[in-house]
C-alpha cells in the first residue's frame, strides 16, 4: 500500500536523512520525503501499515527533531 | 508563518533584547566593573546564547550520536564554544543569535516561496457532488468517486475527475491546466477534464475515471516528482557540498594548530579557526539552487507547460537544434480549400458544386475539405445526383453526376484523359483538377494551413538561441520544401515514413555539436522520436496519456508560442542558479581568506554563512514573479 501524508521537514538534506532512516525499517518498501512539497509518500506492507507509519515517524524524529507527519 | 516559526521568532526577540542589555551593561562598566571579569561576562552572555541556541546544541549532540561530524549545528556549536574559550563572549553570543536569525529567515523565505509555487499549481479539486439514484446530492472526497457515477458541477466549482457531460451547457475555464485564458464551450457529449473550473452553467456529468487516473492527479504527480529528477547543477552542488565542509573543517583545525606551533599565540589562531567553522556550511547553495529549479518548474506550469524534471529545464535552456514535425504541429493538420481557380467562362460556384457532387461518396480528407467549402456546408449536398463513382488509384475519381461524367483528380488523370489544364504553381498545396464531359472547369487548391503565428515562433526561437530548425514531414519533397520556405526553417526532411523519423532524428543529433536537440511533436505517432531526442516536447497533449508519458516537456494546448516562453523561463532559472553559486562561493572564499589573516571577524563570517544564504534564496524567489510577463 502506498499513501501520501503532509509532513513538516526543514531542508532537503534533512529530508534525505529521514528517508534513509525510514527505509531501514522492516516492512518499508519505499519512502519519499519531498522537501519542496512537504509530503511524505510511504509504501509499506499492507497488514502492518499503521504500525510501520508510527515507527517511521519515530525514526524520523530521532534523526531530525523537527520532522513531523500529519495523519 | 507556522506556529513553530512564531514561537522561534519570540525566542529570537527575547534573546536579542537580553543580548542588548548585556552589551550595554558591559560597555557602561555597570556593577562596578564586575563584567571586566571574563567568567562573569561569560555567564551573562550565556543567557541569550542559550535562549536562542539551545535547539542548535541539542541537534549538535544528536548529530554526534549519529556519527554526523560535519553537521551544521555541530559546527556552529563548536565555533561558538571556541569563541567563548578565546574570551570573545560577546561574539560567541552574537554568532549564535545571528545564525538563528538567519536560519529563521531562511525557513520563512523557503516556506513562503514553496507556498507560492504550490499556489501556482493549485489545481486539485477539493470535493465532488455525487448525485444518488433518489436524486439527492452528496458531497464526497474526489478519491471516493467511482467511474460511472453521476456528478453535479455547480457554477464556479472545479471538475473533480475526468468526465463526460450528460446535461447542461457551460463555458469551462482550463487556464489552470493549459494557461489558455479563453474558456472552452462544452455541451452534452463533450469530455470535461478534471482540474478545470466550471463557468456559469450547471453541468451534470458522468465520471469516466478514478481521481488518481484523472488528468489533474497525473499532472500533480508529475510536478511533484519533477523536483526529484535533479539537474546537473544540483548534482554538482550535492557533490561539492560533500567535499566543501570537510575541507573547510580540516583547514580550520590546521589553522588552529600549525601557525600557533610556529609563532605561538594559540588563542588568536583558535579564534580565526572558529570563523572558518562558521563559514563551513554550504547551505546557501544547498537550499537556493534546488529552490530555483523548483521555481522554474512552477513558473513553467503556470504558463501551461509541464517540465518533468529539473534536468529538462537545463536542457531547455541549452537547446541548439530543434526538430519539429510538420503536420499538426506547425500546421493545423486539417485540409482546407484555399483557392478556386476556375477556367474561363466557369464560375467558382459551378466548379465547386461540380467537384463536391463528384466527391459526394468519398471519405478522403481532400473530399471532405471540398464538401466543407460548399456555401451551405457539407450537408447541403444533393446526393441523389450522384449515380456512380469509380476510384482511379493514385489519380482521382471519375463520377456520374446528373448523367454527365465528371473527373476530379491530379494532373496525370487529366493528361491521360486528354484534357488540357492550366498549370497551377502551388508547390505547398494539393491541386485538384476538375473536368466535366471532357471540358476543363478549373482547379481547386487545397492545403494544410500553417498555424497562425508559427513563423513568429520560429523567429523568437532563434532569438532565444536555437541555431537550427529542422522540419520533418511525410509530404513529398516539393510540398515540404515550400512549407519550409514559408516558415523559413533551416532544413526540411521530406518523404519520411513514420519509421524513418527516428533514424533521421539520430543523424540530426549526431550533426549537432554542442547544446541539446529537442523534438516537437503531437505525441500521437512520434513517441519513439520524442524519447530518442535529448528533449521531447509534446504539444496539445491535454488528456493524451501516451504523449504525457513519452515526452519530457508537455505543452498542454497546441499554442506553439509557449515553447520560446518556456525556454526563456529555463534560461532565467539556470542563470539564477549560476548567480547563486558564483556569489555564494565568491563571498565564502573571500571571507575565508580574510579570516585566515585576521581581517574578517566572526560577524563577517556569519554574514558569509546565513546572510549569503538569505540573499540567494531571495534571488531564487525572483523566478516566482514570472507569470505571464515572459
Amino acid at each position: 500500500m502506498k499513501k501520501k501524508y503532509k509532513c513538516e521537514i526543514d531542508c532537503a538534506s534533512c529530508a534525505a536523512k529521514v528517508e534513509d532512516a525510514i527505509r531501514k525499517i522492516d516492512g518499508v518498501n519505499d519512502v519519499k520525503v519531498n522537501f519542496m512539497m512537504q509530503k511524505m509518500t510511504l509504501d509499506a506492507d499492507d497488514g502492518r501499515f499503521d504500525e510501520i507509519l508510527r515507527e517511521a515517524v519515530r525514526a524520523g524524529k530521532k534523526i531530525e527533531p523537527d520532522f513531523s507527519v500529519e495523519f | 508563518m507556522s506556529a513553530r516559526q512564531k514561537k522561534d521568532l519570540w525566542k529570537l526577540v527575547i534573546a536579542a533584547a537580553v543580548f542588548a542589555v548585556a552589551m550595554v551593561l558591559e560597555k557602561t562598566g555597570a556593577f562596578g566593573g564586575a563584567l571586566e571579569n571574563r567568567w562573569i561576562s561569560m555567564g551573562l552572555f550565556l543567557i541569550p546564547y542559550l535562549i536562542c541556541g539551545f535547539p542548535v546544541l541539542r541537534k549538535a549532540v544528536l548529530g554526534i550520536a549519529h556519527g554526523q561530524m560535519f553537521d551544521e549545528s555541530f559546527l556552529m556549536a563548536l565555533a561558538s564554544a571556541g569563541a567563548f574559550i578565546t574570551g570573545e563572549n560577546e561574539e560567541a553570543a552574537a554568532v549564535m543569535l545571528f545564525y538563528q536569525v538567519g536560519e529563521w529567515f531562511q525557513s520563512y523565505a523557503v516556506g513562503r516561496s514553496r507556498q507560492s509555487i504550490t499556489d501556482l499549481m493549485d489545481i486539485a479539486p477539493e470535493f465532488a457532488n455525487v448525485e444518488r439514484e433518489d436524486g439527492s446530492v452528496e458531497t464526497v472526497d474526489p478519491d471516493e468517486v467511482e467511474p460511472g457515477a453521476i456528478l453535479v458541477i455547480r457554477p464556479g466549482e472545479r471538475i473533480p475527475v475526468d468526465a463526460e457531460v450528460i446535461s447542461g451547457e457551460s463555458l469551462v475555464n482550463t487556464a489552470a491546466l493549459t494557461g489558455e485564458p479563453v474558456p472552452r464551450q462544452v455541451v452534452p457529449g463533450d469530455e470535461v477534464i478534471s482540474g478545470c473550473v466550471n463557468g456559469e452553467g450547471l453541468l451534470r456529468v458522468r465520471a469516466e475515471k478514478l481521481y488518481e487516473d484523472s488528468t489533474v492527479a497525473r499532472i500533480l504527480e508529475l510536478v511533484e516528482t519533477a523536483s526529484e529528477k535533479k539537474s546537473r547543477t544540483e548534482n554538482f552542488i550535492t557533490r561539492f557540498a560533500r567535499y566543501y565542509t570537510p575541507v573547510v573543517v580540516f583547514s580550520a583545525i590546521a589553522l588552529a594548530v600549525i601557525p600557533s606551533l610556529l609563532v605561538g599565540d594559540f588563542m588568536t589562531w583558535l579564534y580565526r579557526a572558529c570563523t572558518f567553522l562558521v563559514i563551513s556550511c554550504p547551505c546557501a547553495l544547498v537550499i537556493s539552487v534546488p529552490l530555483a529549479f523548483f521555481g522554474g518548474i512552477g513558473a513553467a506550469s503556470k504558463n501551461g507547460v509541464l517540465v518533468k524534471g529539473s534536468n529538462y529545464l537545463e536542457l531547455l535552456a541549452d537547446v541548439e537544434t530543434m526538430i519539429s514535425d510538420k503536420t499538426g504541429t506547425l500546421t493545423e493538420g486539417t485540409f482546407k480549400v484555399t483557392g478556386l481557380l476556375s477556367a474561363d467562362g466557369v464560375s467558382e460556384e459551378e466548379l465547386l458544386a461540380c467537384a463536391a457532387a463528384a466527391e459526394g461518396m468519398s471519405t478522403h480528407p481532400i473530399a471532405n475539405s471540398i464538401r466543407e467549402r460548399l456555401p451551405g456546408g457539407a450537408d447541403s449536398l444533393n446526393m441523389n445526383l450522384l449515380t456512380g463513382t469509380e476510384n482511379i488509384s493514385g489519380m482521382g475519381i471519375r463520377a456520374k453526376v446528373a448523367g454527365e461524367t465528371v473527373l476530379v483528380g491530379n494532373r496525370r488523370l487529366m493528361e491521360e484523359s486528354g484534357i488540357a489544364v492550366e498549370t497551377v504553381d502551388e508547390p505547398a498545396a494539393t491541386v485538384c483538377y476538375v473536368a466535366k464531359e471532357d471540358r476543363y472547369l478549373g482547379a481547386i487548391v487545397i492545403r494544410d494551413q500553417i498555424k497562425e503565428g508559427a513563423k513568429d515562433v520560429i523567429e523568437s526561437l532563434r532569438a532565444v538561441g536555437v541555431k537550427k530548425f529542422v522540419m520533418f514531414t511525410g509530404d513529398r519533397k516539393s510540398a515540404g520544401e515550400a512549407v519550409g520556405r514559408e516558415l523559413s526553417v533551416d532544413e526540411v526532411c521530406a518523404e519520411l515514413l513514420p519509421g524513418d523519423k527516428v533514424e533521421k532524428a539520430e543523424s540530426v543529433i549526431r550533426a549537432n555539436e554542442k547544446g541539446s536537440v529537442a523534438f516537437i511533436g503531437d505525441g500521437i505517432n512520434d513517441a519513439p522520436v520524442l524519447m530518442r531526442a535529448d528533449l521531447g516536447i509534446a504539444m496539445g497533449s491535454l488528456g493524451s496519456d501516451a504523449a504525457i508519458e513519452a515526452a519530457d516537456v508537455v505543452i498542454m494546448d497546441d499554442d506553439l508560442s509557449r515553447i520560446p516562453r518556456v525556454i526563456r523561463i529555463a534560461r532565467r532559472t539556470v542563470a539564477i542558479a549560476k548567480q547563486n553559486i558564483v556569489f555564494a562561493l565568491a563571498v565564502k572564499i573571500l571571507i575565508l581568506v580574510l579570516g585566515a589573516f585576521g581581517i574578517a571577524n566572526m560577524w563577517a563570517a556569519v554574514f558569509a554563512d546565513v546572510g549569503v544564504a538569505v540573499l540567494c534564496i531571495l534571488n531564487s524567489m525572483r523566478l516566482l514573479t514570472i507569470k505571464r510577463t515572459i
